[in-house]
Parts: C-alpha cells; sequence; structure tokens
C-alpha cells in the first residue's frame, strides 16, 4: 500500500511518499523516510521491496557521486535519471530491483524536471506520475487540478488534496506523509503529514 | 585465464627493489609539491611549470579532491596518478556505501599504498611513478592530517612535508621554520617553502587550502600573489632589520 506520488511546478518539482514501513500485517515503524536526497538539487522517492529500495537508491547515490568528484560538475536530472533506469534495465534480466522511482531534480539550464522509473526499467519524463494503489487516487485528482506553472502554494494545495484523496478511500491507507521540494535552492524537506505520531519513548 | 605470471619487479642480489627505486627516481624528476597541517586548515601547494601558451591551464589540475573531506597532490608520473586517484575515489564512495560512514585520511592513505605496495610484487605490471601527499580532516574528530606514501607504498603522517623536485631543501626549509599554525598562516609558510626552489609568482604554483567547513578551495592566481607579495615583503623588512644594527655601535 506504498504511496508515491510528485509533481513540477513554476521553478520547483515537489514529490510525497507515504512513511509507513510494513511486513505483512505488521507495521514496523511509521515515520521511515522513503525520498533520499540523491545529490544538492536531486530527489529519488522510491517504493517497492524494502530491502532493494534502500540497497538500489543509496548505490545510485554513491555513483552520482563518484561521477561528480571524476569530472567536477554534477549530473544533470536527465542523465541521473538515464543512468537509474540503466541500471535497472541491466539487473531485469538476472536478478531485478523491485523499485519503483520517482526523479525529481532541478537544473539551472533547464528548470525542474520529473522521471517515473518503474522497476522493469521504463523511463518518462512527465508533469505529473505517482506510484502504488494510492496512484488511481492521486493520478486522477493531479489530472483533475493540475496545471502548468502552478505555485508551491497550489502544488501543496493539490498534494493535500491528494492525501486527502488517499486517506479516505484506499482501504489500508498510511497515515503520514512526508513532502520534499527541490528548486534552485536545492532539494529539502517541505513537510510531514502526520495523522498518527510515533509515541516517545518514557524516560528511565 | 590467460594471466601474466613474469614478476618484473624482483629483489637484487643485495636486498634492492630497482623497480621501486627507479621508480623513486621518477617521483625526483617530478613538480615539486608541499603538504602543511596547521591547526585547522591544511595546505597543499604544486609547483605548476611554465604553462604552454595554448594549452587551457584549467584543463591540468594538479591538486585533486577524493571526497568531500580529502584530497591529494602528487609528484612524478602524472598519468599514473591519474589510475591511483580514480580508484581511491571509487573507495571513498564505496566506503560510504558499505559502512555508511566516509572515509578517515589514514583508511583511504593505507588503501593507496597498499595499491602501491600491490604493483611492486605482482606479474606483469611495474609500480606507480608516484608519491602522493593526502590532506583531510577526520570525520568525526575533525583533527587535521596529512599523510605521504610512496612508489614502495609506504606511508606515513607528517606535519608538514614535500616530495618531487628539491623535496630535500623544502623539507629544510619547514624542518627550520615549521611552527603550529592556522588559517592564512598556514598557508603562506607553504608558499613560502615553496618559493624556495620554485621562480617565485602566482603563475608558477598551484594552490589548495582545505578547512573543515568549507572542504577544498583551489586558490586564485591573484590571491597567490597577493601572498607571494606578502611573503616578499616580509623578506625585504628581515633583511632590511639585518643590515641596520651595526649603526647602534
Amino acid at each position: 500500500m506504498e504511496c508515491v506520488f510528485g509533481l513540477v511546478g513554476e521553478g520547483f518539482a515537489v514529490v510525497v511518499a507515504d512513511t509507513s514501513a510494513v511486513h505483512s500485517i505488521l507495521v514496523h515503524k511509521s515515520n521511515e523516510d522513503k525520498i533520499m536526497v540523491l545529490d544538492s538539487h536531486k530527489l529519488i522517492a522510491a517504493s517497492g521491496e524494502p530491502g532493494d529500495r534502500v540497497q538500489f537508491t543509496e548505490y545510485i547515490q554513491k555513483n552520482v557521486a563518484l561521477y561528480q568528484f571524476r569530472n567536477g560538475i554534477p549530473l544533470t536530472t536527465a542523465a541521473a535519471a538515464n543512468f537509474t533506469r540503466g541500471e535497472l534495465a541491466t539487473a531485469l534480466r538476472k536478478n531485478p530491483y523491485s523499485v519503483n522511482i520517482l526523479l525529481a531534480g532541478y537544473d539551472k539550464e533547464t528548470g525542474p524536471s520529473l522521471y517515473y522509473i518503474d522497476y522493469i526499467a521504463t523511463l518518462h519524463k512527465v508533469d505529473k506520475g505517482a506510484f502504488g494503489y494510492g496512484s488511481y487516487f492521486s493520478l486522477s485528482t493531479m489530472d483533475r487540478h493540475y496545471h502548468s506553472r502552478m505555485s508551491v502554494e497550489e502544488a501543496i494545495d493539490l498534494v493535500d488534496k491528494c492525501i486527502i484523496e488517499i486517506r479516505s478511500r484506499l482501504v489500508v491507507a498510511p497515515p503520514n506523509f512526508v513532502i520534499k521540494i527541490v528548486d534552485k535552492d536545492g532539494a529539502r524537506e517541505y513537510a510531514w503529514r502526520e495523522t498518527v505520531k510515533d509515541a516517545d519513548v518514557a524516560s528511565a | 585465464m590467460a594471466r601474466y605470471d613474469r614478476a618484473i619487479t624482483v629483489f637484487s642480489p643485495d636486498g634492492h627493489l630497482f623497480q621501486v627505486e627507479y621508480a623513486l627516481e621518477a617521483v625526483r624528476k617530478g613538480n615539486a609539491a608541499v603538504g602543511v597541517r596547521g591547526t585547522d586548515t591544511i595546505v597543499l601547494g604544486v609547483e605548476k611549470k611554465s604553462t604552454a601558451k595554448l594549452q587551457d591551464s584549467r584543463s591540468v589540475r594538479k591538486i585533486v579532491n577524493l571526497d568531500d573531506h580529502i584530497a591529494l597532490a602528487c609528484a612524478g608520473l602524472k598519468a599514473d596518478a591519474r589510475v591511483l586517484v580514480n580508484r581511491a575515489r571509487i573507495e571513498c564512495q564505496s566506503h560510504r556505501l558499505t559502512v555508511e560512514d566516509p572515509v578517515t585520511v589514514e583508511y583511504i592513505t593505507r588503501y593507496i599504498a597498499g595499491l602501491q605496495q600491490k604493483y611492486t610484487q605482482s606479474g606483469g605490471v611495474r609500480p606507480f611513478g608516484l608519491s602522493t601527499l593526502i590532506i583531510g580532516f577526520d570525520p568525526y574528530s575533525g583533527a587535521p592530517s596529512l599523510y605521504q606514501t610512496d612508489p614502495s607504498g609506504t606511508f606515513s603522517a607528517w606535519k608538514a612535508n614535500a616530495t618531487g623536485r628539491n623535496s630535500n631543501s623544502i623539507r629544510e626549509f619547514l624542518e627550520k621554520n615549521y611552527k603550529e599554525t592556522s588559517g592564512q598562516e598556514t598557508v603562506k609558510l607553504a608558499i613560502r617553502a615553496l618559493l624556495e626552489v620554485v621562480e617565485s609568482g602566482g603563475k608558477n604554483i598551484e594552490v589548495a587550502v582545505m578547512t573543515r567547513e568549507h572542504g577544498l578551495r583551489q586558490l586564485e592566481e591573484a590571491e597567490i600573489d597577493a601572498i607571494v607579495a606578502e611573503i616578499d615583503a616580509e623578506k625585504a623588512a628581515t633583511e632590511a632589520a639585518k643590515k641596520a644594527p651595526p649603526k647602534d655601535t
């Protein structure tokens, strides 16, 4: 029931992911951050097999860093997306990664962009995208309300509409979400949307 | 699988590894490089032989960074350096991936030195013809470090050191003049040491400064010229002071 979705606005891209780590009927934790900061101006929101998700995204992150040290300049978002897709494709017919990715980035020359990369190495550059059962609701809501060059306020409003839709219509809806944004000033956490807070451990 | 089985680096009757010694000779012919460790700043300086007029000098970077907090300068065969630096950069990221921690300066020095040693004891290969100066800050304690490796694969930590052309003169100067410094004083000491053997001027030396907060920063030619001018002025002042006192008698 992992929900990941994102959209591109005026000079920024925003991605949202649920934060529950689930194993069959048990919720391990409800504050698992599934959106990794790939480098200063890129975000990877990933959903799928928990082990694969972390291993694969960390592998991509370190290779993106290596490219930067070797060449003195960072990868563009498109290059990073194509590299990621290539790694998924290479592994596909041997030991595939079960990870779905939304890669959001900001490049000085081309502005914000969002890439849809699914577990069988499909790559699409999109304005809005979503994965998981939540996508039935978030994609429909975004299709209804999205327009190009939305402001941050409008975009977050749309994100909240999607979260409300998921919470009310998905049978096992995740309680908490994290929202991250990337723009010319870099990639950073924007907000959390929580309905369940992990209780603080009582001090001895 | 076909593999080279004949070793090229073998012992001589009197216990020398000539290939390693010849590699050290290649280092001695390379550009002078100096490293100075301060309390909060570490400086690397490298001699820049006059750049050809048509060459784009920005594409010839002699001081490179291996990670956000580690940098390297070397003397010797620059092509060998490219290979070694590439392997070190991969190891820095690989270490971060497997143990979720940045490398310590000692770890990556040990790795590079280990690589250099491997090539003195493998079939079909020759040793790397370079000595490296590796600087960095420990990711947790924040302590500054300076290490040196050589073609034999030995490494050790230093407060200040030099390698390459005329390294003995530079080291002598450093031994006479080293003291615990910080900030700009460390930069001045490194440049003064390098100027012992290099023609004065910003276009003949490349200097990079590493601090805990800002990582590695390459100094612009203008900045270096300004510091060189400061050093020259100080030298002139001490010369003048030496000549003045006899008048008191």
